[in-house]
């Protein structure tokens, strides 16, 4: 115990006096939990739209200005023919050419129906689809003004028509940053916590110290229990850190209980250090160790359901899913963060991981040898 | 009473069985001052690094202290004192926090044993406060020791602890050698520097894992068959290469300023003659008092 006392005081010292680290393990949290949600927004805006108005007509003029208002889009060109809107999407200015035909209000008035020509470039998917889907319903939206308008609805429609109202459950105004934050601060835990026990048992390896730590008595547990417990700490504080900027700076209070939330953490950072600590059996130089977390972190993020749906994934990717503990971490942040899950609700979560603790914690002990 | 016995100790390296340790036997007396004296990737590492348990040997046995290495690696490691070949302490600790821990780690205090350190410790005890990392090499070294020494251990072992260091903290570092051997602590050292052998109580001439000679320094230098010659002319690369061709030589080498020489017969003034008649210039030979090197070189052979 005197032993494990004493290591713990000589981690922390040799963890506080190095400034820059310090610095990384708590400003880098910071800085990235303020800026990564501001910036890695998945709601598509400035969609840039060409308008090829043949028109020019009241109408016209009244959905152009709806769609920016929409504040979607931005109108980049106000251009006379299509030709030269499409010279447009080719250069890359523009993503969307709207064109407005001839006599739109006028046959749109005494004929009762217009066709209008939207062009998507298709090359960003995801702001093609959304910006062909937005644009559609801002279209539809402006003709349903225009019918009431010009005809007085009947009290009874003539034809049953279903009317979808959807409620947003958890995230009633799909606010993108509510699902965002508490996923990146799950990745932040984990990172904090991963690297710096993988990087720190390596770079023991590297100077040399540790063959002078293994021809002490100390016993292998006690030396692996003095690497983890400050690393357990500092995630720790990593975390509630995260959770105070996720508070005051975007306003998320957790809808389940804090307790929950930090008896999971708890049990995952044990997962987590246990598999820097395996890599770290693994590896003789930082530089070895880095690319092996640095690999691993790579699938775990982009396995672990922070920016993509698992539920979308194909099936050996769900199967790959099953084994990456971010993903439970991430789903827990947000069952607790977001829906209020309870313990028991998180209980099937926290057994797979404490499982994977178990596993892995003990391989690194197996696998972490005084002599070979 | 012996403190170290090895027996046809062996270590092979990686797929290709390279051997570094092949069939090493030795023993060590307690209180010893005992040296493995050889060229870099002789072996002198492989063979510390499996008496303090941190290697595990392909074959033979070996105990420290009557413990095997093997089967009683813990109590070796808490009776043993090893510093390694490359510094390694932790370099962002102080030389006190460094001591402290090591202290600390071996369930022990500095007050406790302060006098086994004491004359080394008082010459570095001005930059306590520095942290490992900066110190000089000669100052790093101290420290090494220090943390080395400070449970008391009955057994030292210092893996090139001269390698690096400069001359006169060579000699300081022998010096606290010869006071650490008054408190009857059994000293293992491995150096690649001949002249440092003859400080060694005993010595074990090693090379490409097997040793050549195991006995005192004088024994070993009287041991050497025989005359030693020291040949000296202006032009040393001639002279070599002269010696070389010469009909009744034996071995020569370069050895300073002169080229050390042993002949088949005890003829010098044919030799001289004969080196004169080459062209050389300045031609002197003499006898020349054996040292361990020449020792070394003569049991290569």
């Amino acid at each position: 115990m005197r032993t494990l006392r004493f290591l713990l005081r000589k981690e922390f010292r040799q963890i506080f006096r190095d400034k820059s680290i310090v610095a990384l393990i708590f400003f880098m949290p910071m800085v990235q939990l303020i800026l990564m949600p501001l910036a890695a927004d998945y709601e598509v805006r400035n969609i840039n739209l060409s308008v090829v108005d043949h028109d020019k007509s009241p109408y016209s003029q009244k959905l152009i200005s709806k769609i920016v208002a929409s504040g979607y889009f931005r109108l980049t060109s106000y251009n006379g023919s299509f030709k030269e809107a499409f010279g447009l999407i080719e250069s890359d200015e523009a993503d969307l050419i709207l064109e407005i035909p001839h006599d739109f209000e006028r046959n749109l008035i005494r004929e009762d129906h217009e066709k209008l020509f939207v062009a998507v470039n298709a090359i960003n998917g995801t702001k093609a689809s959304l910006g062909g889907s937005y644009l559609g319903s801002i279209i539809g939206d402006f003709n349903a003004d225009i019918r009431m308008q010009l005809v007085t609805p009947p009290r009874f429609s003539q034809f049953p028509v279903i009317d979808v109202v959807a409620s947003n459950w958890f995230n009633p105004v799909l606010n993108y940053k509510v699902f965002i934050v508490p996923g990146i601060l799950a990745i932040l835990v984990t990172m904090v916590g991963g690297f710096l026990t993988a990087l720190n048992i390596v770079r023991e390896k590297e100077i040399g110290t540790i063959e002078q730590i293994n021809v002490t008595p100390i016993k292998k547990h006690i030396f692996i229990l003095g690497k983890l417990i400050p690393f357990w700490v500092l995630a720790n504080v990593v975390f509630t850190i995260g959770l105070l900027v996720a508070r005051f700076v975007y306003g998320i209070v957790p809808e389940g209980s804090l307790l929950t939330l930090y008896a999971f953490i708890s049990v995952y950072l044990l997962a987590v250090l246990g598999f820097g600590l395996l890599v770290s059996t693994f590896c003789d130089t930082q530089q070895q160790a880095m690319f092996i977390m640095f690999f691993f972190m790579m699938l775990f993020i982009l396995l672990g359901g922070l920016f993509t749906s698992i539920d979308s994934m194909p099936d050996w990717a769900k199967m790959i899913t099953r084994v990456n503990p971010v993903r439970y971490m991430i789903e827990v942040m947000r069952m607790v963060i977001l829906k209020g899950s309870s313990f028991a609700d998180v209980l099937p979560h926290l057994g797979i991981v404490a499982a994977m603790a178990a596993v892995l914690n003990g391989w690194a002990i197996l696998n972490y040898k005084k002599t070979n | 009473m012996e403190a170290v016995v090895v027996k046809n100790l062996t270590k092979t390296y990686g797929k290709e069985k390279t051997v570094a340790v092949d069939d090493v036997s030795f023993s060590v007396n307690k209180g010893e001052l005992f040296g493995l004296i050889g060229p870099d990737g002789a072996g002198k590492s492989s063979i510390f690094r499996m008496l303090t348990t941190l290697l595990l040997p392909d074959g033979g046995s070996a105990s420290v202290d009557g413990h095997d290495i093997v089967r009683d690696f813990r109590q070796i490691r808490s009776s043993v004192g090893y510093m390694p070949g490359k510094f390694s302490l932790y370099q962002d600790l102080t030389i006190e926090e460094n001591l402290h821990f090591f202290a600390t780690v071996f369930g022990t205090t500095i007050e406790e044993n302060y006098h086994l350190i004491q004359d080394i410790y008082v010459q570095i005890e001005p930059f306590k406060n520095r942290r490992a990392g900066k110190l000089s090499g000669g100052m790093k070294q101290k420290l090494a020791l220090c943390c080395a020494l400070i449970h008391k251990p009955t057994t030292l072992f210092l893996d090139e602890p001269t390698t690096g260091v400069d001359p006169v903290s060579r000699k300081e570092f022998w010096e606290m050698l010869k006071r650490l051997k008054e408190q009857h602590i059994t000293i293992l050292v491995s150096t690649p520097y001949m002249d440092e052998a003859s400080l060694c109580d005993r010595i074990a001439l090693i090379q490409g894992g097997k040793i050549l000679s195991i006995d005192t320094p004088q024994n070993i230098v009287n041991a050497y068959p025989d005359r030693l010659l020291a040949v000296r002319a202006h032009e040393m690369y001639r002279l070599l290469k002269a010696l070389e061709s010469y009909p009744a030589i034996l071995s020569s080498y370069a050895f300073g300023e002169y080229a050390h020489a042993t002949l088949a017969d005890t003829d010098t003034e044919a030799l001289q003659a004969y080196l004169r008649g080459q062209g050389l210039t300045g031609v002197e030979v003499k006898d020349a008092d054996v040292t361990i090197e020449d020792s070394f070189i003569k049991l290569l052979h």
